[in-house]
């Protein structure tokens, strides 16, 4: 890794969160703006560890952060996933429109 | 020289994939692409010798949220069926935005960040100091946000079968 610049590391976290915002802006399938949301947060993650390693590598603050942003992110996914079961059982569809405009029954 | 083509490598890997993920019409593959993703950003803390936390991402990542993910896409989506797209102005505008913002960050990170950090081979962690650093409560320990995390857990479990259970 001694001839990889901090720059290449940062574009291709870039890449990915970029990729991640176009699929949550664009996107109308609840399970499809999860996986764009897990590259946004993967592109943070990467972006942690990259500047841990380069700019303080004898410390590792960046990695511990990591290591509990994955551990919440799983969390996040379970409850996402259950409530889009949930929705799909209700109203026999995963679409973000209109006829989702009530949680409560 | 074969860790820099290993890295781009990967970086080519996770470019194609990621655009991929999210323009594909077929939502099982979009997942398989995001797989793909995950198991390279693996291979990327592997190279900067993290070895503990590529691990932790291909069992968390790789094993629970994508199975998380495959199990839901079989138990919601008719197989064989594209997914649908949002109108297409909408889908401009976003590619925009996304776009707009691939531009401002990519001029920030190529004119603003210093060119004088190197990377210095300083191997790998070894695993009792992570574990201390874990277990500790001294300054840089981390018992506190371990704990948080567990308790975080819990309840994700207990909300998550309240949420999804039978009435």
């Amino acid at each position: 890794m001694n001839n990889i610049p901090l720059e290449a590391c940062l574009a291709v976290s870039t890449i990915m969160f970029f990729a991640g915002v176009y699929g949550f802006l664009s996107r109308k399938n609840m399970l499809m703006v999860l996986v764009s949301l897990e590259l946004m947060l993967n592109a943070a993650d990467l972006n942690f560890v990259v500047f841990n390693r380069y700019l303080f590598p004898n410390q590792m603050e960046g990695m511990f952060f990591t290591l509990f942003a994955v551990a919440i992110a799983a969390a996040e996914t379970a409850v996402a996933i259950a409530i889009i079961i949930n929705i799909y059982r209700n109203v026999k569809s995963v679409y973000i429109d209109e006829n989702i405009t009530t949680m409560k029954n | 020289m074969i860790e820099q083509i290993i890295f781009y490598a990967l970086a080519a890997i996770i470019a194609i994939c990621s655009v991929l993920a999210v323009t594909t019409r077929k939502i099982i593959r979009s997942a398989t692409y995001l797989l793909f993703v995950l198991l390279s950003t693996a291979g990327i803390y592997l190279l900067l010798s993290y070895h503990f936390l590529a691990m932790v991402q291909i069992a968390v990542y790789a094993g629970g949220v994508m199975v998380l993910f495959i199990f839901s896409i079989l138990l919601t989506h008719q197989p064989g069926v594209d997914v649908q797209f949002e109108k297409p102005g909408r889908m401009v505008l976003s590619g925009l935005a996304a776009l707009a913002g691939l531009g401002l960050c990519g001029h920030i990170i190529y004119h603003n960040v210093e060119k004088v950090y190197q990377y210095v081979d300083f191997g790998e962690i070894e695993m009792t100091k992570i574990g201390f650093a874990l277990m500790g409560t001294d300054k840089y320990q981390y018992l506190l946000p371990f704990e948080a995390v567990s308790l975080l857990l819990l309840a994700c479990i207990i909300g998550a079968i309240m949420i999804a259970r039978k009435r």
